[in-house]
C-alpha cells in the first residue's frame, strides 16, 4: 500500500500552482553526478510474510548465546511491563509531536526522565535526551567550547581509557568545527588516568577535559583529584558516566569540590534491549548557568492561562527553528520510544532497584574474575577496583579462544587486541545481574577447555 | 513611535553608538528594537579583551520570542561586558539607551570614521521605512 497521500491530480495542482512542470524540475539545482539514480546491491523487496520469514531464520542462526560482552552495551533484564507500556499508542512514536504542547502526556514523560536524569548525575538541569552515548560526548565537547568562553583553545583532553568509539565519534564530529583532541595515556598497571600525568598540560588553556566513569576497562578512575585539577588549572569538566553504576557511585555534580560542569552517557541500561546496536540514546545534563549552550530539547513545567500545571517546551531559543545556523546543535528530535521505554524502566526500578541491579552486576563480576583468573593462563590486566567490567590477559591470542567458546554458545567478551595493540592478548568481559552462578561456572570450563585445546592445537 | 535619542549615533540593524568622554563607545540595542523582540530573558555580552570588527555578531539578546545577534557598529576592542545583564536582562528592555547597555568598545584607529553610522534623523527614516 502506499503511505503517499497526495493523488496524481494533487500533485499536478501543486506543481501547476509554484509554476514548476514536473517533480524533477524542482531538484534541477543538484549536479547530475551526485545523483544516485539506481542503488547496487539492494535487492528486490520483499513483502511481510516474506520479511518476517527471513527475519525469523536469521534470528535463529544468531541463537541465544550467553553473553559476556558489555564494552558499552550492557544486558540488562527489562521488566516485562517497560515495553507493554512503551508500546501503546499514545506512546509509540519515536518523536516529539510537531505540536508539541498538543501532546501533553508525552511532554510530561519527557520532564520526568530529565528530573531522573539531573537525579542520577547530580546536575541541576537535563536535557530530552541525545543520540546516543557517543554523539552525547562529542555534542558535550562542542558545548564546553561555548560554555567556557575565556578559553579561546578549543583543545578537549580525552583519555584513552574512554570509548574508543566516543573517541572516534567525537574527532568525527567536532574536530571540523575547530576542536583539537589530544589523548592522555593511561597507567599499564592500573588501567586508569594519573592524576600526575595532568602536569604536563598546567598553564596550558585548555577548554575542556573528559573524564569516564567507569573507564572503559571497567576501571573507576580518581574522578575527585582529576575534576579538582582540571577545575584548579581553568579547565571544564565532561563526565562520561554509566547510568546503572549511578545508582552506587558519586554522581558527576558530586565529582571533587565543584563537580563536573558536564554529564553524559549512554542510556540503553536503562530497560533498552541489546539488538544489533541499536537504536539507544544518549543523555546530557548541566549546571543551571550553561544550560542556554546545552544541545537538544528542554521540556519545562509550567502553569497555563487558568492556572492548571502543563509541560512545555522551554529555552527554545536556543534551537535551530529560531537561530538557524547559529542554533546548539542540530539535534532537533530525540531518541523518544527508548527514552520512554527508560522512563518507565527507572520508575519501576526505583532508586533501590537500581543500586540492587548495580550492585548485583557488580558482584557477578568479581565473581566472573575470581572463576577466570584460576584458569591458567589467564590473568587480571589491571589492579584495584571495577564496576562491572574488567580486563583479562590470555597468553595467547584471544580470537582462536572466543571462536572455540562461540561454538560453545558463549559470547566470551571482546578482543581488545584492535583497540589497544599495547595490552597483548586482552579479552575486555562483563556480567550483569543477568548472569547466575551456573552460568559464570559454564563460562569458567568452557574457557578452560578452550585455553587447553589451544595448548595441544 | 519608538524613542530616538538625537545625541545617538545608529545603525541599520537597530544598535545604538554613544561616544563617551574617554574616546570609547557604548553600544546597545535600540528602544525599536528592544519592543520587537519583547521582553529580554536572557543577555550574552563579550568578554573585555575580545577583538571585534564592525558588522561581527558581538551580543546576543534573547527575549521570549527570539534569540538576536547584535552586530558591533566599529571594528574595535571590546572593553567592558555589561555583566549586570546577566541577572536582570529586562534592563534592557526598561533602559534600552541607558542601564541597559550591552557593551563598551575602544574603536580601532581611523574606525569610527570609517564606520556606517546614522545619525537620529535619519536612523528615523529607516524606521519610517520599515512601517515602525
Amino acid at each position: 500500500m502506499a503511505f503517499i497521500p497526495h493523488t496524481s491530480a494533487d500533485v499536478a495542482a501543486m506543481l501547476a500552482a509554484i509554476g514548476v512542470k514536473d517533480i524533477e524540475e524542482l531538484f534541477a539545482e543538484i549536479p547530475p553526478s551526485l545523483r544516485v539514480r539506481s542503488l547496487p546491491g539492494i535487492p528486490e523487496a520483499l513483502n511481510e510474510m516474506q520479511i518476517g520469514r527471513l527475519m525469523t531464520e536469521r534470528a535463529r542462526a544468531d541463537g541465544t548465546a550467553l553473553s559476556f560482552i558489555g564494552a558499552g552495551a550492557y544486558e540488562h533484564h527489562i521488566p516485562a511491563a517497560v515495553w507493554a507500556i512503551a508500546t501503546r499508542g499514545e506512546f509509540y512514536s519515536a518523536y516529539t509531536p510537531y505540536q508539541a504542547e498538543a501532546s501533553q502526556g508525552t511532554l510530561q514523560l519527557i520532564y520526568e526522565f530529565q528530573t531522573m536524569i539531573a537525579r542520577l548525575t547530580g546536575m541541576e538541569v537535563a536535557n530530552a535526551s541525545m543520540y546516543d552515548g557517543a554523539s552525547a560526548t562529542a555534542e558535550a565537547a562542542l558545548m564546553a567550547v561555548r560554555a567556557h568562553r575565556k578559553s579561546k583553545s578549543a583543545r578537549i583532553l580525552v583519555p584513552t581509557t574512554l570509548h574508543p568509539h566516543y573517541r572516534r565519534v567525537a574527532v568525527a564530529a567536532a574536530s571540523n568545527q575547530g576542536l583539537k583532541f589530544a589523548e592522555l595515556p593511561y597507567c599499564t598497571e592500573e588501567g586508569i588516568i594519573p592524576v600526575a600525568s595532568l602536569a604536563k598540560y598546567a598553564g596550558e588553556d585548555i577548554t575542556a577535559i573528559v573524564i569516564a566513569q567507569p573507564n572503559f576497562f571497567g576501571r573507576l578512575e580518581d574522578v575527585d583529584a582529576l575534576t579538582d585539577w582540571a577545575h584548579a588549572h581553568g579547565m571544564l569538566v565532561i563526565a562520561v558516566v554509566n547510568p546503572t553504576a549511578l545508582a552506587l557511585l558519586k554522581a558527576p555534580g558530586e565529582w571533587g569540590t565543584r563537580g563536573a560542569d558536564i554529564a553524559v552517557g549512554e542510556g540503553q541500561p536503562l530497560g533498552v534491549p541489546l539488538s544489533s546496536g541499536g537504536p539507544y540514546f544518549g543523555f546530557m545534563a548541566t549546571r543551571l548557568e550553561y544550560v542556554r549552550q546545552m544541545p537538544g530539547r528542554i521540556v519545562g513545567r509550567t502553569l497555563d492561562a487558568a492556572g492548571r500545571e502543563g509541560f512545555t517546551l522551554t529555552l527554545q531559543a536556543r534551537e535551530q527553528h529560531i537561530r538557524r545556523a547559529k542554533a546548539t546543535s542540530n539535534i532537533c528530535t530525540n531518541q523518544g520510544l527508548a527514552v520512554t521505554a527508560a522512563t518507565i524502566y527507572l520508575s519501576l526500578m526505583g532508586p533501590q532497584g537500581l543500586a540492587r541491579t548495580a550492585a548485583a552486576s557488580h558482584a557477578r563480576t568479581r565473581e566472573l574474575i575470581a572463576g577466570l583468573t584460576r584458569v591458567p593462563g589467564v590473568r587480571l590486566a589491571f589492579t584495584g577496583p571495577c564496576f562491572h567490567e574488567a580486563v583479562l590477559q590470555l597468553d595467547r591470542p584471544v580470537a582462536p579462544v572466543l571462536k572455540a567458546l562461540g561454538s560453545r554458545g558463549i559470547q566470551g567478551g571482546l578482543d581488545l587486541g584492535g583497540y589497544y595493540p599495547e595490552l597483548g592478548n586482552a579479552l575486555l568481559v562483563c556480567a550483569t545481574e543477568t548472569k547466575s552462578s551456573a552460568d559464570l561456572e559454564r563460562y569458567r570450563v568452557s574457557l578452560s577447555e578452550a585455553v587447553q585445546a589451544a595448548r595441544a592445537a | 513611535m519608538s524613542n530616538v535619542p538625537a545625541d545617538l549615533k545608529y545603525t541599520k540593524s537597530h544598535e545604538w553608538v554613544r561616544t563617551l568622554v574617554d574616546g570609547t563607545l557604548e553600544i546597545g540595542i535600540t528602544d525599536h528594537a528592544q519592543h520587537a523582540l519583547g521582553d529580554m530573558v536572557f543577555i550574552e555580552v563579550p568578554e573585555a579583551g575580545r577583538a571585534v570588527r564592525a558588522g561581527e555578531a558581538c551580543a546576543v539578546v534573547e527575549s521570549v520570542k527570539a534569540a538576536s545577534d547584535v552586530y558591533a557598529p566599529v571594528t574595535g576592542e571590546v572593553t567592558a561586558g555589561n555583566a549586570a545583564l546577566a541577572a536582570e536582562p529586562e534592563t534592557v528592555n526598561a533602559q534600552p539607551y541607558g542601564a541597559g547597555w550591552l557593551l563598551r568598545l575602544k574603536p580601532a584607529s581611523g574606525a569610527l570614521a570609517a564606520a556606517e553610522l546614522l545619525s537620529a534623523a535619519d536612523y528615523q527614516k529607516v524606521l519610517e521605512a520599515e512601517g515602525g
